[in-house]
């Protein structure tokens, strides 16, 4: 079944415009839990209290504060921070085309698949000339009274919009520094190569399945029924062995058995 | 708007998840530290006249808090009707997974597509050596590839890449397969005919917008940036400032967790935290360490830290000041 657009814009590309509709390409799977009261299995009521008073102080009365330095706060009212929010609109503005090494997967956060609102014509056109670039955009849009930074690629042949994280929302590698120590045994080093090597596949993420979230769902419903409590298991903690050159030679040992 | 709620991994300095790594039968004990964050203007929930206010939980139907052992984790089986589940119920389900990241697999770097990372997590060496971590991590990066492996962390199953990244290991971890839709599935419709004209004036288009590289200023949170200008504007001239409150306790609660990640990410990389623990490790340049520690305090922590050791003039000193004057102080 096809999915239901979240959004329409219309991309600006210089003085090109590409009308757009927005879909998420991600389906969330998560088991959804909710937080209860132990006493009854009932969901609690969440609040907002003056831990001084133990007053239950009403969302609208509530205000947001900023906290300063040496503590003090400056109260900022609802409407001045609606104030600051960024003018509704409808277009995405490429900003800029960049190599594609440019933006990678540390300021990833959520990808967008872009589809033609209207004329495809227009849209296989731009995504034609994309390909051919072999650059990616730098976007800007405001969606839902939020203002967002996003990086447009293909993939499999269509633009997907991927919003980026903030500069400051991601721990910079670069400020800091690797765990040191002796230098690290050649020898050592060639057997995890061959091992790595030898493990080395073609990547098929289909390979790959949430068999847990089956498992929850199953203690759920044993759980549902009356079903007893799980025998539970204590985790194992197997201490791996500190003996780097023996594990390594008996773990390629063991893979060239295998294959 | 979400940053006035504190998010888990600001609140709590404890690792996200504590095991093993293990490819073949070599094992790299280590901790999940965050490599994101939220944003770091953290604005504080009050009431009118700006006293702090926390979240509580009450009952359905009676007014009484609820302490923290009282709330428990329940899914809804049928309309109002829940199943407890709880945390040690979750672990049990897949012993191995919550304790092992079993790397069966190493794939080509570039061969992970952009849109399966989900969120990023650094690795820090946990055992009494670092020797197996930096072994991981060397060969990861000579050999340009990542190890793909499941785990369980915090009653879910992740599907992740251990990518090697300046000597530092960090977990990206990836959407499993049935969560990325595909153009088809989203019902895009198929390549139709272009003309040759419209296809060459957007390569026009997009000639005259290249750019060689990123200018990160474009990465900057605006609306952050805003915000605190309007604050700061709004301290200058004494409008709605409520002074810090006598209680230091409530200051250094409000100041951000952002540095304390930092600082105990560098610490970590370093195997301090071990270093601390038995006495005879290296501790190669004591005085380095404490000025990295102290540099992640607020300043009100440091004050209450100069006040407890009677740091002299410490009331009217900056905190760079009160760092330089601590370093004096043996903790």
């Amino acid at each position: 079944m096809a999915a239901r657009a979240m959004w329409k814009a219309v991309i600006q590309c210089g003085k090109l415009r590409v009308p757009v509709k927005l879909y998420s390409a991600i389906e969330d799977r998560n088991i959804r839990f909710r937080v209860l009261n132990r006493k009854d299995t009932q969901p609690v009521r969440q609040a907002m209290v003056n831990p001084e008073t133990g007053d239950i102080v009403p969302h609208d009365e509530t205000r947001r504060a900023y906290v300063g330095e040496n503590g003090d706060r400056t109260i900022l009212e609802t409407s001045e921070i609606a104030a600051l929010e960024p003018e509704p609109s409808r277009d995405i503005d490429i900003v800029a085309f960049l190599p594609t090494d440019q933006i990678d997967h540390r300021w990833y956060d959520r990808p967008y698949f872009l589809g033609p609102d209207g004329n495809s014509a227009t849209y296989f056109a731009f995504v034609e000339a994309i390909e051919a670039s072999a650059l990616e955009g730098l976007a800007r849009w405001v969606m839902r009274g939020k203002a967002y930074r996003g990086a447009l690629r293909l993939h499999q042949g269509y633009p997907v919009l991927m919003s980026l994280r903030h500069a400051d929302e991601v721990v910079a590698v670069e400020n800091l520094e690797a765990p040191g120590g002796a230098a690290l045994n050649p020898k050592e080093l060639d057997m995890a190569r061959q091992l790595i090597g030898m493990l080395a596949a073609e990547l098929d993420l289909t390979d790959y399945h949430d068999a847990y979230r089956e498992r929850v769902l199953e203690l759920v419903d044993a759980k549902a029924k009356g079903g007893r409590r799980l025998k539970l298991v204590k985790p194992s903690t197997k201490k791996p062995s500190d003996d780097l050159s023996r594990a390594l030679q008996a773990s390629l040992k063991a893979v060239r058995k295998r294959a | 708007m979400a940053e006035e709620e504190p998010t888990e991994e600001t609140e709590t300095l404890k690792p996200f998840w504590s095991g093993v790594v293990t490819f073949g039968l070599v094992g790299v004990p280590v901790s999940l530290f965050p490599a994101t964050r939220g944003t770091t203007l953290r604005l504080r929930m009050v009431d009118a006249q700006g006293s702090f206010l926390e979240r509580r939980f009450f009952g359905a139907d009676d007014d009484n808090v609820l302490a923290a052992d009282d709330l428990v984790r329940g899914y809804e089986v049928e309309k109002d009707r829940f199943v407890i589940v709880e945390d040690d119920e979750l672990e049990a389900l897949d012993p191995e997974k919550s304790r092992e990241i079993e790397l069966a697999q190493f794939v080509a770097l570039h061969a992970l597509s952009p849109l399966y990372f989900e969120r990023a997590y650094f690795l820090v060496p946990d055992g009494s050596t670092t020797k197996a971590y930096r072994l991981l991590a060397e060969t990861l990066a000579q050999e340009e590839r990542a190890g793909i492996a499941t785990f369980v962390m915090r009653g879910k199953e992740y599907l992740c890449a251990i990518i090697a990244e300046r000597g530092i290991l960090r977990a990206e971890t990836l959407r499993f397969a049935d969560e990325v839709r595909s153009p088809e599935a989203i019902g895009l419709p198929p390549r139709v005919a272009t003309d040759a004209t419209a296809v060459a004036q957007f390569a026009k288009a997009i000639k005259g917008l290249q750019a060689k590289t990123l200018d990160r200023a474009e990465l900057e949170d605006d609306r952050s940036a805003r915000i605190v200008e309007l604050a700061e504007k709004k301290l200058k001239s004494g409008t709605d400032v409520v002074p810090a409150s006598a209680d230091a306790e409530e200051i250094e609660e409000s100041s951000t967790n952002v540095v304390d990640l930092m600082a105990v990410l560098k610490e970590r990389l370093q195997g301090k935290l071990r270093a601390r623990a038995a006495p005879a490790g290296r501790a190669a340049k004591p005085g380095a360490a404490r000025a990295d520690e102290l540099e992640g305090k607020s300043k009100a922590a440091l004050y209450e830290m100069a006040q407890s050791m009677a740091v002299p003039g410490r009331s009217a000193m900056s905190k760079a000041e009160l760092i330089e004057a601590l370093m004096d102080h043996k903790p």
